[in-house]
């Protein structure tokens, strides 16, 4: 018998009585797409937390703080303006020196600051991870409470792959003692667009 | 490893040598276990989304065939190539067939407790792959030639004076720095070199989504993601207990088991891969080594539901005062102790007896295992199938006399190590000094005394 074989007939003798499968309940009576609440988490674990109305403050804002020889690379078309002009790469293996990756997010979690991107808001997977630096930009109205939430917006997605990223790359595996930047990002900057009231 | 022979008890001994480093264990653990309790508090329906947790893992073993074979048809169509393992020599050679193929002797591992299960290092070197572990905490005790003593925290039994003088040796760190900030840039600063030049990538998974064939890993430091990346090849080990049914069932799961391991809200990456990179591969390894036998114990098939966090070791009195190495298996405290048995009962028949059955790692699991009586349950079978040494029936039997004297063991000192060594397991009542860390969020319903007495009438 092959290994699948043996080990699927072991299941299927050794798996207790069917029993069925909860629903899970609506909780987002507790938690609100707030976005003090949001920032608030965001600091938290480690990112930076900007409101903005324009592509072009936002420029201005990556300019100031990131002014460094090495490439930025975004997927953006409105923040094109900032691409290094030198930013054509053929395997991911090339993105080693970038300083600073900015990239679209789907959407942003209040209770954990995580944000949703895809394949399809990264130019390579590797992108968001082998960058010194990480900028999301994320649309207000794409902010949602919980976990749950979120996921009924990723829904039934196509998706290769997705990710949630809540704040830079971060270990403390010396004595429990944080340290900001493992072996993705350093920081992490996320821009909240549109006009808040 | 001459390990091996020492049980539980020998091994906490040689761990409490140094009682500045047992009382700083003992600390940073509870410490992160704080964290955990001041995250759980914050969300109101934690409780909640325990019970769903569990219930959600319950029906997922009860129907666990059907959905191992839907999610190897889904991974399939999405282009991922499945494989099947029985036990460690099955899947050690399907990864060193997949390194073959890809013409390579090296390889990079994020964090995967199953390949310490499977001993697939030691493996690969025999064979003369070099593997190296990506997370800084694995990294630490590779090189430092040891295993780790904790699921989650990896190298959280060494000070930073001692990795320090290791990475000093090994990454060249100025002599003397133990700074965390500098030891752990130069760990990346050496790391990216490994991410960049190798070409297979191994990664652990900590849920399989049936409905979509696509897996999640969850990383702090991005290196599982690095690599995975980068790499030509990427290997996927899994448990078949690692299944769940649908995508949308990942939010209670992401939920629960960040802020119960470290008290953060959610890991910073959650990755879902379910296509390979255009021009590269996914291998998923689907593996039993004895999950099917323990699904089929009925007592003990809820240790399937574990999700990894480690809150019942950061919570367990008995693992923060022995250290994670005195359990000589790959998963330590509670959930190794009641997950080992079922691997080697003769061999691990000491781990059930490493605990004082105060029922703190039941309160905090995440899925709500019923740790603490599946232990008392093996200490039941262990005794009865005569794998127990002549001294542990005889403690076990002489518990209701310590218990009732507590004189025996009240002063932290001489008479604290005196029963840590010869009985560890028999200090739980509020006489011990550890009591005073144990928090139960529920009042027990019969004093542990009360409770020892009537399980072991039903059981006699
Ligand atoms: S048994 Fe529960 S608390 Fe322990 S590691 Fe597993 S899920 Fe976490």
């Amino acid at each position: 018998m092959s290994n699948r074989d043996k080990i699927l007939s072991a299941v299927k003798q050794n798996q207790p009585t069917l029993v069925s499968l909860p629903e899970v309940a609506q909780f987002d009576k507790y938690f609100t797409e707030s976005i003090t609440e949001f920032k608030k988490v965001c600091e938290g674990i480690g990112a930076t937390l900007h409101f903005t109305d324009s592509y072009e403050s936002i420029i201005l804002l990556l300019e100031e703080q990131f002014a460094t020889a090495r490439p930025v690379v975004t997927s953006i078309p409105e923040l094109a303006a900032i691409n290094s002009s030198s930013a054509i790469f053929n395997s991911p293996q090339e993105y080693e020196n970038i300083e600073l990756v900015v990239i679209k997010a789907q959407l942003g979690v209040a209770e954990n600051g995580a944000v949703w991107i895809t394949e399809a808001d990264v130019l390579e997977r590797a992108l968001p991870f082998i960058t010194q630096h990480l900028a999301v930009v994320l649309h207000k109205d794409m902010l949602v409470a919980t976990m749950h939430d979120a996921y009924k917006l990723i829904g039934k997605d196509n998706y290769g792959w997705g990710t949630f990223i809540a704040g830079p790359s971060k270990t403390a595996d010396i004595e429990q003692s944080l340290v900001l930047g493992a072996h993705g990002p350093r920081t992490m900057t996320i821009f909240i667009m549109g006009t808040l009231l | 490893m001459n390990a091996k022979k020492q049980d539980h008890a020998a091994l906490s001994e040689i761990f409490n040598k140094d009682e500045e480093r047992v009382n700083w264990h003992d600390e940073t653990l509870w410490w992160v276990r704080q964290k955990r309790d001041k995250a759980a508090f914050g969300v109101p329906e934690w409780e909640a989304l325990r019970e769903t947790a569990s219930a959600i893992k319950h029906h997922t073993l009860s129907n666990l065939h059907d959905y191992l074979t839907t999610f190897e048809q889904k991974a399939v169509e999405n282009g991922i190539v499945v494989h099947w393992a029985a036990g460690a020599k099955e899947h050690n050679d399907i990864v060193l067939s997949l390194l073959n193929k890809a013409g390579t002797n090296k390889m990079m591992k994020s964090k995967s407790m199953l390949t310490e299960e499977l001993h697939l290092n030691e493996f690969l070197k025999e064979q003369g792959i070099e593997t190296i572990d990506t997370d800084l905490g694995e990294r630490i005790v590779q090189l430092l030639e040891e295993p780790p003593s904790h699921i989650v925290l990896p190298a959280i039994h060494r000070k930073k004076e001692e990795i320090g003088a290791l990475f000093h040796i090994h990454l060249g760190t100025p002599e003397g720095n133990a700074d965390p900030k500098l030891l752990t840039y130069a760990a990346r600063l050496n790391m990216r070199d490994v991410f960049l030049t190798r070409k297979v990538a191994l990664t652990g998974v900590n849920f399989a989504i049936a409905e979509t064939g696509e897996f999640v890993v969850c990383t702090n430091e991005g290196n599982a993601d690095m690599g995975a990346h980068l790499a030509d090849i990427h290997i996927a080990s899994m448990g078949i207990e690692k299944l769940i049914p649908q995508r949308d069932h990942l939010a209670v799961f992401l939920r629960l088991l960040t802020r119960s391991a470290t008290g953060q809200p959610i890991t910073t990456y959650s990755s879902h891969f379910k296509t390979p990179r255009k021009g590269k591969e996914i291998h998923i390894i689907i593996v039993d080594n004895g999950r099917s036998v323990q699904l089929g114990r009925e007592d003990f098939r809820a240790s399937l539901k574990c999700i990894r966090c480690g809150a019942c070791m950061n919570t367990c009195p008995v693992y923060r005062r022995s250290g994670g190495h005195s359990y000589h298996n790959s998963i330590a405290g509670p959930i190794g102790a009641i997950l080992a048995p079922n691997l080697d009962m003769k061999e691990y028949a000491d781990l059930p007896f490493a605990s004082t059955l105060c029922g703190s790692c039941s309160n905090v699991c995440p899925v709500k295992i019923d740790i603490h009586q599946q232990l008392y349950k093996w200490r039941q079978i262990i005794v009865q199938e005569g794998y127990a040494t002549p001294a542990k029936k005889a403690a076990m039997s002489g518990m209701n006399f310590v218990l009732s004297n507590p004189g025996v063991f009240r002063a932290a000192g001489k008479a604290g190590r005196w029963v840590l060594r010869h009985a560890p397991y028999i200090a739980a009542n509020k006489f011990d000094p550890w009591y005073k860390h144990r928090e139960l969020p529920q009042a027990p319903k019969a004093s542990f005394n009360e409770w020892y007495r009537k399980n072991r009438e039903q059981h006699e």
